[in-house]
């Protein structure tokens, strides 16, 4: 794309290659586990445990892309390009489940739906001792759980391409003979296809790093063989190489993905659509309505009606002052990550497209892998790369300068916690921003630079303005994303820094599910202002801001 | 009058100097969570000034960035649960010994580090819960009993990813061998009611809602939810009591190699095991204070007494790899 270069060229392959430097140092930690194997351990792992174990991650992962592009699809068309009863709350509302963290939902939906849940115990009641229904601990149950929590991400890029494809095109299809099913599956979906694929990508990562929610259903996948032979052999080093086979999955499933999407590019049309394209009238309307309903009741009332029978029922009160330092700690930590997350990410996803030297762009496709990786592994990472730092440089130069108590500044502090969501959650910033990027038409600049307009007033101009939408999805996936993060934070947060996730941790590491209800609530709530004003921002037609 | 006020002076300088001293700070890392920790270190702070920085986590995070800190850690002081764990931190040399007569004479050795780098600080028993409404208390005996075929389909565990189940296969295979451990594991697995569950307090609903007539559980779960409801028709049983006894695994603390306040940390240790740091460190979680001559809390002391497994908890450790293989083995998740 003949994006008109702001500074040189050499500059931009150096932000390229800084940004992925960045990204690739905890992966380095990986890929130096290698320097020695403990064959017991190993082998004991490929007798009793590798073919269960993959087989468990692979139905897992397939049944959730299914499931996320089944359900982020679907209302993504239902909320952008039509019209029915309710749909101007329903697109926001249906993002709000994109605030329940995983492992919350997992904990509520076992503690409502098991044999000692309130539902089956009333059935029992009615229909005799005997009553057994399906189990919700199986690997349905962890499937369905996942799909509810990670359907936002398909939901919110599909939707964008949808609104940015503007009515033109599918009318025509519809001149041109096409039946309204038809043009969907011939124009609209290959259209948005980049932008599904970048949101099924997210969801199948996140599935791949997902502990806590498999934890809580004990679900065994390869990140819980990860952590067991952390915690439990106490073998880091055969963590971090299972960790890197991993990886080495994640590659193998991303690189598929791009071959089999191609390097096709489907820039915007000049006239984004402005109303809806198909009105659903009478019972369809209604069941629209009913569909997307069901999902926002399944994903997000009904589970917060729990937690909120769970705080009411129980007779603690912990909410206390430290309360408040909680949410403000969670808020701002959210709130600065994304804000650097998205500005590192758009320099890189800009270097990209004005570099598309093979090397740049392997080394961004690389960096965006940290993402698959589970939390524990890539804050380990990020970890001992710091601790390096301090150690080998920073501590002795604080000697050398004659500090009375030369200290760590790396690790322990602010800064390398944000560094580490930065680095965590740069996949999550460059998805949204890529797509919003490649639908902007060559022609666009190119005009802006046969009237006078240097590189920086063109992206000043022209790409900023454009990008607002992608840029604001990408900072609110970060942000909500960082409210929810346990691991890293955990293992990396300053003194005094505790969020409500780390909160949520200490109470159901003893199992105290219930008594975790209240800083579960306040985290949802915390991730709710946010998500209802980018989504809405968001939903405002593109070219409202172009003209 | 310029007597006094020099006198005065001084001793106005003299007390903020001691303040000065004594306002110390501690630095600790725990894997024993939040709200069970923060209330013996605001005691602690109430009754010497000294304040706590701490974090928590699990305990192998913690170790590993203890390790990667080295010798410029910030951390004083390291609070974990399970006697593995705490084996792990001695082994990977995180910890450094420490030689304190108040420790030795308030902690028996069998919760001690025979090195001196750990000390128990409370106690707690995995041991067998059972329903009330449909399990004779006649029909329990021993752990190993668990397997037989009368309990077919009514039996309850917890994943054997937890800690507590590794210590306790651990404990067994010392005691009865590695063959006997492997039989009784199977019948375990076999007579299963129900996929293996991922805590304690999810295991002892199933209980009580009918799903599993008995399982085995940590003494404190137990008392947490008699805590909130009376009226539950659960009760724990003491297993083994005509051999080695029941299990019982430890909470508890040591110094780090390279801990900057190396006095005060001991002093804070010190602290804790005795009387008065022991009730709450104990109590607040429902726990056995590790000073046998500190009684435990009216409502564990209704639990009742009974003969504890002397086995050295250093065990589960030292045996903690071998533990897993074989729970893999028998297909314990």
């Amino acid at each position: 794309m003949p994006l008109p270069s702001v500074v040189s060229k050499p500059h931009w392959r150096a932000v390229a290659y800084t940004g992925a430097a960045l990204v690739l140092m905890p992966l380095l930690v990986l890929a130096l586990s290698w320097s020695s194997l403990d064959i017991s351990i190993w082998r004991h792992l490929l007798e009793t445990q590798m073919l269960r174990l993959l087989g468990n991650t692979l139905v897992l992962s397939v049944g959730v892309v299914a499931g996320v592009v089944l359900l982020g699809v679907s209302l993504a068309w239902l909320t952008s390009l039509c019209e029915f009863p309710g749909r101007r709350w329903l697109d926001w509302a249906l993002m709000l489940p994109f605030a329940v963290p995983a492992y919350v939902l997992a904990f509520v939906m076992i503690g409502l739906l098991d044999f000692a849940g309130p539902l089956q115990t009333l059935l029992r009641s009615w229909l005799g001792n005997d009553f057994r229904m399906f189990s919700i601990r199986s690997t349905g149950g962890v499937i369905f759980v996942l799909v509810l929590v990670f359907y936002p991400y398909v939901y919110m890029l599909a939707r964008g391409a949808f609104l940015a494809q503007g009515r033109g095109l599918m009318e025509a299809a519809r001149i041109l003979g096409h039946s309204p099913w038809h043009a969907f599956w011939r124009v609209a979906l290959p259209m948005a296809r980049p932008a599904i694929g970048a949101g099924a990508a997210l969801a199948v990562m996140e599935t791949l790093a997902d502990f806590g929610a498999v934890s809580v259903f004990n679900y065994d996948t390869f990140t819980t063989a990860i952590y067991k032979t952390w915690y439990g052999f106490y073998s880091l080093q055969t963590a971090t190489q299972l960790a890197s086979l991993l990886l080495l999955f994640v590659l193998l499933a991303l690189y598929a993905e791009r071959r089999a999407q191609g390097s096709r590019r489907f820039p915007g049309v000049d006239k984004p659509r402005q109303g809806a394209l198909f009105r659903l009238r009478g019972a369809r309307g209604w069941l629209a309505t009913g569909y997307c309903l069901l999902v926002l009741a399944i994903a997000f009332v009904i589970p917060l009606l729990q937690l909120f029978y769970w705080l009411l029922t129980s007779d603690r009160n912990d909410f206390d002052d430290r309360y408040w330092s909680l949410i403000r700690n969670t808020l701002s930590l959210g709130a600065i990550a994304a804000f650097l997350t998205v500005s590192v990410a758009l320099l890189i996803v800009l270097a990209r497209r004005l570099q598309p030297m093979r090397r740049v762009r392997s080394a961004v496709a690389l960096a965006n892998l940290g993402y698959a990786l589970p939390g524990s592994v890539l804050a380990v990472g990020i970890m001992f790369a710091f601790s390096f730092a301090d150690n080998q440089l920073l501590v002795p130069l604080q000697g050398w300068f004659g500090v009375d108590e030369p200290r760590p500044w790396l690790l322990g502090s602010l800064f390398a916690l944000l560094l580490a969501y930065l680095i965590r959650f740069m996949a999550v910033a460059s998805g949204p921003i890529d797509t919003s990027l490649a639908r902007i038409r060559p022609a666009l600049p190119e005009a802006a630079h046969s009237l006078g307009h240097s590189g920086f007033s063109v992206f000043w101009r022209v790409y900023l303005p454009l990008l607002v939408p992608g840029l604001l999805s990408a900072g609110l996936l970060v942000f909500v994303d960082v409210l929810k993060e346990m691991p890293a934070t955990l293992l990396m947060r300053p003194f005094g820094w505790d969020t409500l996730a780390v909160r949520i941790h200490s109470l159901t590491a003893e199992g105290d599910w219930p008594r975790a209800a209240l800083p579960a609530i306040t985290l949802v709530a915390t991730g709710l202002l946010p998500v209802i004003i980018l989504i809405r921002r968001s939903a405002q037609p593109v070219s409202r801001r172009t003209r | 009058m310029s007597v006094i006020r020099k006198l005065a002076v001084v001793g106005l300088a003299i007390s903020t100097l001691s303040g000065v001293a004594q306002a110390k700070e501690l630095v600790v890392y725990s894997a024993r969570q939040d709200h069970l920790i923060k209330p013996v270190f605001d005691l602690y702070t109430e009754k010497t000034g000294t304040t706590f920085q701490f974090i928590t986590d699990s305990e192998a995070p913690l170790l590993a960035r203890l390790k990667a800190e080295g010798a410029n850690t910030p951390a004083d002081l390291l609070i974990t649960v399970d006697a593995g764990n705490l084996w792990q931190a001695e082994q990977q040399g995180v910890l450094r010994p420490v030689e304190s007569d108040i420790i030795n004479a308030n902690i028996p050795a069998k919760y001690r580090s025979a090195n001196g780098y750990w000390t128990g600080l409370s106690l707690r028993a995995r041991t067998i819960a059972y329903s009330t409404e449909r399990v004779d208390p006649a029909e329990l005996s021993t752990y190993e009993a668990l397997a037989d075929e009368a309990w077919a389909g009514r039996l309850c565990l917890r994943t054997a990813k937890k800690v507590y189940n590794q210590s306790l296969t651990a404990t067994m295979m010392e005691s009865l061998g590695v063959e006997r451990t492997t039989e009784v594991l199977q019948g375990w697995v076999s007579n299963l009611a129900t996929p293996v569950f991922p805590d304690d307090t999810a295991l002892l609903n199933a209980i009580e809602a009918g799903q599993c007539d008995v399982g085995i559980v940590n003494s404190y779960y137990f008392g947490r939810l008699e805590a909130a409801n009376p009226e539950l028709p659960i009760k724990l049983f003491w297993p083994n009591q005509d051999d080695r006894g029941v299990h019982v695994n430890i909470s508890g603390a040591g110094v780090t190699h390279y801990a900057k306040h190396r006095r005060g940390a001991i002093a804070f240790l010190e602290w804790l095991t005795t009387e008065e740091a022991q009730r709450v460190f104990a109590d607040v979680n429902q726990e056995f204070p590790a000073n046998e001559s500190v009684a435990p809390s009216e409502e564990v002391a209704s639990w009742g007494s009974f003969k504890r497994d002397d086995v050295n908890v250093e065990v589960a450790g030292r045996r903690q790899a071998e533990a897993i293989m074989l729970m893999d083995r028998v297909g314990w998740n």
